[in-house]
Order: C-alpha cells, then sequence, then structure tokens
C-alpha cells in the first residue's frame, strides 16, 4: 500500500494518535527519572557545599580568621586530591588559603568578588590540583565585607552521569517512539490492507462480478466475521438476482402463448377489415405485438444459452467470411445513415462454434454500431489473428459508453441514459455476451475515442497439419 | 390440399386446424405419436405438420419411419420453445423446414406453400424466371423489367429470385433470413425492410404497376395486382 494512502487511513490516524499518548506518558515518566536522579545529585552538591561551609562559619565564628585559615589548610591537606576546592583570599585578592592558586575566569570578570552566590566554572588543569580540566559547583561568601570564601565541589563526574542519563533517556524516548511508530505502521498496514481486501472485493462485485466473495482468514475475528456477514448478504443478493430472473424468464414463457394468440386474432382481424385507416391501426397493433414477442423471444433464448452450459452444434466456421456477411447484411443502414463502414478482416480465420449464434453475436454489435453512430460517423469492423486467438473489434465514433456502465450493459434490460430514445430492448449485448460465453471467449468494452470499441477473443482453430504435430513439435496450447 | 396435424396440444391443434380449414385445406389431425404415424404411413398428404415431442411416438421417430418406407411428404416439424436450437437436428431427421412454437399463422402458412410448391416443381432446373414483364435469366444473371435492364446486386439478386421463385406467395423476413442469408438469427432492426425498399427502388420505381408488396403483418409478397 502506498504510504500517503496508509496516512488516510483511520487505522493509522487512530496509531498516531495513540502514539502521541503514548510517547508522552513515556516522556512524562523518562522526565521524572531524569529529575529523580540529576536532580538528586546536583541537590546533594549543593547540601555538601553548604555543609562544608556551615562547617568553615562555624569555625570562623569561634577561632577567627586564623581558625578559619588552618582548617581550610587541614582540610586541603587531608584530602589533596578530594573533591572540595577551597578558595581564601584577601581583599586585594591575595590567597590566604585553599587549593586554588587564582580565582576563576568567571569570577575575576566581575566587578568585585563582593557578590556572593553559587557559580559553576570550569577549572583549568593549570590551575588545579588534579591536572585535568574540571567542571566545579561553589558559592562564593564574603566574610568580613573584604575577604572572600570560595567553596567548591568538583561536578565533573556528576556531570558525566548526567550526561550519560540524559543520553540514555533520549536513546529510550528515540527508540520507543521508532518502537511506536513501527509498531504503528504494522498495525495499520495489516488491519488496512484487510480493509483494503474488502473495498477492492466489493468494488469488483459491484462492477458485475457477482461470484466474487471476500475472503476469510479463518481466525473468527471480527474482520472475519464482518466478511462472513457480507458474504451472506451477497449471496442473499446473487439469489435474489437469480429469482427476479427467474421471474421474468417465467414471464415471458408464460406470456408468449396468449402473446402469440393475440398476435394471431390481429393477423385475423386484418384480413377482415377493409378500411385502410382501420387496416393501419391493425398493422401498427400487430408491429407493437412483433416488438414484444421478439424481446420476449430474445430474453428466453438468454436464459436458455446462460443456463444450457454448452453448445450444440459446433462446426469449423469462417469467421472472416461470416463478419463480411453480416457487414453486408448491415451495411445499407450505414448507408442510409451516410456512414463509413472501414473493414480490415483477415481471411480465412476460423473458428469451432455455432454459425448461426457468431453471426447473432457479430450482427448484434454491427447494429448497435450503426445505431449508436451518428450521421456521417464511421465504423471500424476488424479481424486479426494474435497467436492461437481471433479478436474481433467493432469500433464506433458514437457517444460510447461511460466507464462506470461498462459492466452494467450486459445485464439484461440496462440501458445507458442516453441510448433510451434509441429502439432497442436492452438485451442485444446480453445475448452477445451469454454467446461469447458459451464459446468459451471474452468480451471487452473500452474507449474508442470517441465512440465505444467492443472486442470479442475467441480461440483460433489450429491449422498444423497432422505430421507435425504428430512430431511433437509443436506447443500444447496450440 | 391435404395436410396432416399431428399435435397432442388441444389448444393448438384446434387452432391449426381452424385456421388451416379457413385456407382451404383438408385437415386430418392426431393426437398422439401412434395415430399420427399410421395416419401418415396409410393416407397420402400434400404437406405434414408434426410436433416433436407427442406421446406414443416422438415426433422424429415418426418422419424417420416415414422416410424409411420411402414417402417424401414434406414435413413441418412444430418444436416447443425449448428445443429452438435444435433446428439443425430436426432438419438433418428429415423435416424440410421447421418451426418453434408458439407461432405466427402467417409464418406456417407461408413456410406450408413453399413446402407444397417445392414438392411439385419439376426437378428440372430452369434458367429463366418470370413474373408480369420482369424476366430474369440465372446463367447470365440479368434482370429485365418491360425490356429494360435493371442492375443489381449479387445479393439484392438472390434476393429477387427467392421472391420470383415464391411468387404470388407470402414470403416472411425469417424465410428470407433464412433462405437469402442462409443464416438463422434475429436482426434487432428491420434490417430486411431496408434491403426490400432498395430492391424495390430498383424493380418498381418508374414502372407502371408495383410488383414487390408489403404484407402488413406477415411478410413481402411478388404479384401483379
Amino acid at each position: 500500500m502506498k504510504i500517503n494512502r496508509l496516512i488516510r487511513t483511520s487505522t493509522f490516524q487512530l496509531a498516531i494518535i495513540y502514539m502521541a499518548l503514548f510517547a508522552t506518558s513515556v516522556f512524562i515518566l523518562l522526565g521524572f527519572i531524569y529529575w529523580a536522579t540529576a536532580g538528586y545529585m546536583a541537590d546533594q552538591t549543593d547540601e555538601t557545599i553548604e555543609a562544608e561551609v556551615l562547617g568553615l562559619a562555624e569555625q570562623y565564628q569561634r577561632h577567627g580568621l586564623n581558625g578559619l585559615v588552618s582548617v581550610i589548610r587541614e582540610r586541603v591537606a587531608r584530602d589533596p586530591n578530594g573533591k572540595s576546592v577551597y578558595l581564601f583570599t584577601a581583599r586585594n585578592r591575595v590567597k590566604l588559603a585553599g587549593n586554588l592558586d587564582q580565582w576563576p575566569v568567571e569570577v575575576l570578570s566581575k566587578e568585585s568578588l563582593s557578590e556572593e552566590g553559587w557559580l559553576n566554572f570550569v577549572l583549568e588543569k593549570e590551575n588545579s590540583p588534579w591536572n585535568v580540566d574540571r567542571l566545579v559547583r561553589g558559592k562564593i561568601f564574603v566574610v568580613h565585607g573584604e575577604l572572600s570564601l570560595l567553596v567548591g565541589r568538583d561536578i565533573q563526574e556528576l556531570m558525566t552521569v548526567k550526561k550519560l542519563i540524559e543520553r540514555a533517556l533520549s536513546w529510550g524516548m528515540g527508540i520507543t517512539l521508532a518502537f511506536a511508530l513501527m509498531g504503528g505502521v504494522m498495525m495499520t498496514r495489516s488491519m488496512a490492507r484487510r480493509i483494503e481486501m474488502f473495498n477492492v472485493t466489493s468494488q469488483r462485485i459491484m462492477n458485475g462480478n457477482l461470484a466474487l466473495r471476500i475472503p476469510t482468514k479463518g481466525t473468527h475475528d471480527d474482520f472475519d466475521q464482518l466478511a462472513a456477514n457480507l458474504n451472506m448478504m451477497l449471496d442473499r443478493i446473487v439469489q435474489l438476482m437469480e429469482g427476479i430472473r427467474h421471474v421474468s424468464d417465467n414471464i415471458a414463457h408464460d406470456l408468449k402463448t396468449p402473446l402469440t394468440r393475440l398476435r394471431n386474432q390481429l393477423e385475423t382481424t386484418l384480413l377482415m377489415v377493409k378500411e385502410p385507416e382501420a387496416k393501419e391501426e391493425v398493422g401498427k397493433a400487430l408491429a407493437e405485438a412483433d416488438q414484444m414477442l421478439a424481446t420476449f423471444n430474445a430474453l428466453l433464448r438468454i436464459a436458455r444459452l446462460e443456463s444450457g452450459g454448452k453448445l450444440t452444434h459446433v462446426s469449423e466456421v469462417d469467421v472472416s467470411a461470416l463478419v463480411l456477411d453480416a457487414v453486408e447484411f448491415y451495411e445499407v443502414l450505414a448507408e442510409e445513415k451516410e456512414q463509413r463502414l472501414e473493414l480490415s478482416v483477415a481471411p480465412d480465420v476460423q473458428v469451432n462454434g455455432d454459425r448461426d449464434l457468431l453471426f447473432q453475436a457479430i450482427s448484434n454489435l454491427i447494429d448497435n454500431a450503426i445505431k449508436y453512430t451518428p450521421a456521417h460517423g464511421t465504423i471500424k469492423v476488424e479481424v486479426e489473428t494474435v497467436g492461437v486467438q481471433v479478436i474481433i473489434r467493432v469500433l464506433d465514433s458514437g457517444i460510447g459508453i461511460p466507464e462506470s456502465e461498462r459492466e452494467k450493459v450486459f445485464q439484461r434490460f440496462y440501458r445507458v441514459a442516453k441510448s433510451r430514445s434509441e429502439p432497442g430492448n436492452g438485451l442485444g449485448l446480453s445475448l452477445v455476451s451469454a454467446i461469447v460465453s458459451l464459446h468459451e471467449g471474452r468480451i471487452a468494452l473500452s474507449d474508442a475515442d470517441p465512440g465505444l470499441c467492443v472486442e470479442l477473443t475467441l480461440s483460433q482453430v489450429s491449422h498444423i497439419p497432422m505430421r507435425r504435430r504428430l512430431n511433437g513439435k509443436q506447443s500444447s496450447s496450440a | 390440399m391435404r395436410v396432416l396435424v399431428v399435435e397432442d396440444d388441444k389448444e393448438v391443434a384446434s387452432y391449426l386446424v381452424k385456421g388451416l380449414k379457413e385456407s382451404d385445406f383438408v385437415v386430418d389431425h392426431a393426437a398422439d405419436g401412434k395415430e399420427g404415424f399410421m395416419l401418415a404411413a396409410s393416407e397420402s398428404y400434400d404437406v405434414m405438420i408434426i410436433d416433436r415431442m407427442l406421446p406414443g411416438m416422438d415426433g422424429m421417430s415418426i418422419i424417420k419411419a416415414v422416410r424409411a418406407a420411402g414417402n417424401q411428404t414434406p414435413v413441418l416439424i412444430l418444436s416447443a420453445l425449448g428445443e429452438v436450437d435444435d433446428r439443425v437436428e430436426g432438419l438433418r431427421g428429415g423435416g424440410d423446414d421447421y418451426l418453434t412454437k408458439p407461432f405466427s399463422f402467417t409464418e406456417l402458412l407461408a413456410r406450408l406453400e413453399v413446402l407444397i410448391r417445392r414438392a411439385r416443381q419439376t426437378s428440372e432446373t430452369e434458367t429463366e424466371l418470370r413474373v408480369a414483364d420482369l424476366e430474369m435469366d440465372l446463367l447470365s444473371r440479368s434482370v429485365k423489367r418491360d425490356g429494360q435492364d435493371i442492375d443489381l446486386q449479387p445479393r439484392e439478386f438472390r434476393l429477387l429470385e427467392y421472391l420470383v421463385r415464391h411468387a404470388g406467395q407470402v414470403v416472411t423476413r425469417t424465410m428470407l433470413l433464412e433462405n437469402v442469408w442462409d443464416y438463422h438469427f434475429d436482426p434487432q432492426t428491420n434490417v430486411i425492410d431496408v434491403h426490400i425498399s432498395r430492391l424495390r427502388a430498383k424493380i418498381d420505381k418508374g414502372f407502371e404497376y408495383p410488383l414487390l408488396h408489403t404484407i402488413r403483418g406477415a411478410g413481402y409478397s411478388l404479384r401483379e395486382n
């Protein structure tokens, strides 16, 4: 299925909404984890610094400036490679104690050191006890208004851990989203495929292939149930249609006899009446009756051909000659309408079939072509062989048949809206179709641009000499 | 004219018998196959109308038996609807013509006349046909009316020939299709009428009186009056 069509499906839209919800909850969850870990660690650092500062402040209060200096020195000495950073300077920034030699750049850039507060800074390795650049978080105090104290802790590791957590979380988020998207697409696809199957099949059924049914998977899931129900509905429709057809055939059958009697009475009446006007009227009634009888006959004939399922009088038929005969028979009608008949008939093409039925089919097509082509139009009749197939084409330059109606014109009594004004009973193409399927051929309608192209495909009688066939040089398809 | 009707359906039989009597036939009727065969074998008729589906003995068997006995009386087979496409079989089995029920009486009558006339015709092949002032030479394939040459297409010639051979009789459209065009089919439109009117334009137009008449509700007839 194409991706843009996939996106339009309701299943996919649902999947997307679900994914958004899912992503939001994952995001919240991961955000909480991040906040809980990284935040906790940062708080820990701050608390440690606060505690140290508190301790130093206590020393200062107890032992004064010297006490503070000695405590700082002591702490530095006790843990030279520790994580704590101290710097105690006098007003002129002369170092009094601590393991830093000078104030970090971030602080120096400030106007004075009188500002208290938190800061993060990078400690270059030249300037630090550890020989590597470290990130440090510290707090600056002003003691006595002129002495500045910086107490900090190395947070390099913390930062690394934080970065790790961040990376893990963003990866997790990405992977989750990717999985959700893939899952969504896959879920949608399988759903959409089944729905598509429903749509395609019902489309084909609506186009006249009534024998088709929607395939089930045998899983008895809700889709299967839907398919089963639709199929049952279709069976019912087909039954009803069969019923209607049966009824119409029966009506034709039962009405034919009384209609024939009526016709015969009209005939008798026609012989009896003497006034020309009355004769005229009875004659019209006779023509009407004949028209009705012709319709019934056609209907019954189609019914018989469709139910028969087998040809009874098969012989080798020269299609080329037959088509030329049909053209010759109908030519006079084309001449009346001043239409051009163009022929392109390959000679000597043979098929196995019923000569009269084939003639009926072809003459129906030519008759239609003449009927639906306007005056001065063109009608083409073509016979050609393609491999083992015989193609018979009748093209007209009339109004054509809209694509949506092409399947329907084979139904009994179906008439394209534009052609209702023309004489006819809407059975011509049904009859052609029945004859063609009896001959195991195909009929296809296409656009002749303008007009309609009807194409019959039949099987050619192979003209391979017996000897060669026996030698097995011929493929079995010939 | 003696005609035998072998038909088991009462209604069809009485309709046939009545119609034929009105058309000046002497009619014998048999309601089942055996009786029909007895009559056909013992009496002499100008034409026989035999239904295919009969109790006792089916129509095709009657025809075969009659033919085997050397009786060449023309037979018109009647068949019920379901066997419409069994024409070929009926004609191969010794029938001379074939009509599907329900049929129009005109059609039946026209076909009977053709059968009777054909049976009576001397077997020598004519090369000249003539109706009133219309002459047809079958060898040179030329047509003259009132001494004037008329130029016809091959198919028009065959059409006229059939009409002339059955001059004075009613010829139905179906008969023309079967005999002139040699196909048994049902044209959806009145193409035959167009062919006839073209022929009429050639043989009647500009002459004193028409020869080719349309018989309403039946077909055509070529005759003088």
